[in-house]
């Protein structure tokens, strides 16, 4: 069963097109990487599967709710779709555990003491049990990446959307966020779109990778198949150049 | 200036209440609803913001005075009867609430878009996301500008000399011609309104300092 379909999405910024005629389909507990030069509208897709960027046309059905449609209830669909930010985006005037329990409190009416344990166990398991009580400014960029990885998970999402997470981080910082992250993949069963750069993460976590350049899936692939015989040519290109580094 | 308190002081003691009355009953309608009219001005919906910027624009260039004296001489015309001390506090709420709603609207504007997004995205409403992480970061920003309105409403509650609102600037004028030493009588105003204003200008400094020891 498909969590996500896109059929014939269109995309505008104005005169500017972004997604040009996407159709995608993600099946419920599959784990795709998006991936593509600056530009190419990898984020824009990302952000129009939980309503953060509208469509212009075509369908878009995440979670069995239909996206393009004005009776959509998008915080219905949101509660089951967590995102995750290349910023972070921490609630600066929460502490960590306030920013991990609020959604689960006043959107879910989670009971506290439950709320707690899960927010705690969350944090354990992302390695900053210890940081509760500081506010996100006092962390370091990984550490609050950890924090918002806590904060979505917490929600208990059916679908985790991870929006380029390590591209703001210090190059140390980047294997603790991608560990958490591969932790999730193999012991969860949601469904997990990743835009990043990070080709190592893709090969070893990605059930298929979607190449995309200039607001087009170019490719669509199954990870094996994406990294030795990528079909096309830009693709390749692409991947010539990100791997020679 | 001493035989001004020993033989007017029921009278200045009076004008300083009503100026502390008025001063506490316009801060505190004035906050609520300039800051009910910031928040229609960022809600995303084009109806809301036209109507906050006219209330906002309209109230904001006019003279205090002005809309003062409207509610003291053409509403009891058409309408109801009202003092001149209702007058007066019902004008320096609605002048003062286009101040703070442009000030509290600055500090809305000002927090970080991707905070919002990611509380939308948390499942949050739009309402919930103002409320639990946008007002407060905005009103911590807004702290200084906020205390500089409030000193403001106090020394513009001096408008309800003009319409009889018994406030200390009225008594101080009443003193004046009574007692014949126009220069003791306001600078015995002008101390007494810095016993309101001083006070209140500390309090907010001591505010402004303890949220910066705080969270963001």
């Amino acid at each position: 069963m498909a969590m996500i379909e896109f059929k014939n999405v269109q995309k505008y910024f104005g005169e500017f097109h972004a997604l040009k005629n996407i159709n995608l389909k993600v099946d419920t507990g599959e784990i795709i990487v998006v991936i593509g030069p600056s530009g190419s509208g990898k984020s824009t897709l990302i952000r129009t599967i939980n309503g953060l960027e509208t469509i212009q046309e075509g369908q878009l059905i995440v979670n069995n709710h239909d996206l393009a449609s004005k009776q959509t209830n998008l915080n219905l669909i949101r509660k089951d779709v967590g995102m995750v930010f290349q910023h972070f985006n921490l609630y600066a005037n929460k502490n960590i555990l306030e920013n991990v329990m609020l959604a689960p409190r006043i959107v879910l009416k989670r009971n506290e003491a439950e709320n707690k344990k899960i927010a705690l166990e969350l944090l354990e398991k992302v390695g900053l049990a210890d940081q509760t009580r500081k506010y996100p400014r006092q962390l370091s960029g990984g550490q609050q990446q950890r924090v918002a990885i806590a904060r979505s998970l917490a929600m208990k999402p059916k679908c985790l959307l991870f929006d380029e997470p390590t591209s703001a981080l210090d190059p140390e910082m980047i294997d603790d966020v991608l560990n958490v992250m591969k932790d999730i993949a193999s012991d969860s069963d949601m469904t997990i779109v990743v835009v990043t750069h990070e080709m190592g993460f893709a090969k070893e976590v990605a059930d298929r990778v979607i190449f995309m350049a200039d607001g087009k899936i170019l490719e669509d692939d199954s990870t094996a198949e994406f990294f030795t015989q990528p079909k096309n040519d830009r693709a390749r290109r692409f991947l010539s150049k990100i791997l020679e580094h | 200036m001493i035989n001004i308190f020993q033989n007017y002081g029921s009278q200045l003691w009076q004008g300083f209440w009503q100026t502390i009355i008025c001063s506490i009953i316009s801060l505190f309608f004035a906050l609520i609803i300039g800051s009910g009219f910031a928040i229609l001005e960022t809600v995303p919906n084009k109806w809301t913001h036209l109507i906050a910027r006219m209330y906002i624009e309209l109230f904001r260039n006019i003279p205090l005075l002005v809309i003062t004296m409207f509610f003291y001489v053409v509403i009891p015309m058409y309408f109801v009867k009202i003092s001149g001390f209702a007058a007066g506090t019902i004008g320096l709420t609605i002048y003062s609430s286009a101040f703070i709603a442009e000030t509290v609207r600055s500090g809305i504007q000002s927090v970080d878009v991707g905070q919002i997004e990611g509380a939308r995205a948390n499942g949050l409403t739009f309402w919930q996301t103002m409320v639990h992480i946008v007002l407060p970061q905005a009103f911590r920003y807004v702290l200084p500008p906020l205390g500089n309105q409030f000193i403001n409403l106090v020394k513009n509650s001096s408008v309800l000399a003009f319409v009889a609102g018994f406030d200390l600037m009225y008594q101080g004028n009443v003193i004046a011609s009574d007692s014949l030493q126009s220069m003791n009588a306001y600078l015995c105003v002008g101390l007494l309104y810095l016993v309101i204003t001083l006070p209140l200008s500390y309090y907010m400094r001591y505010l402004e300092r303890r949220t910066l020891k705080g969270g963001a």
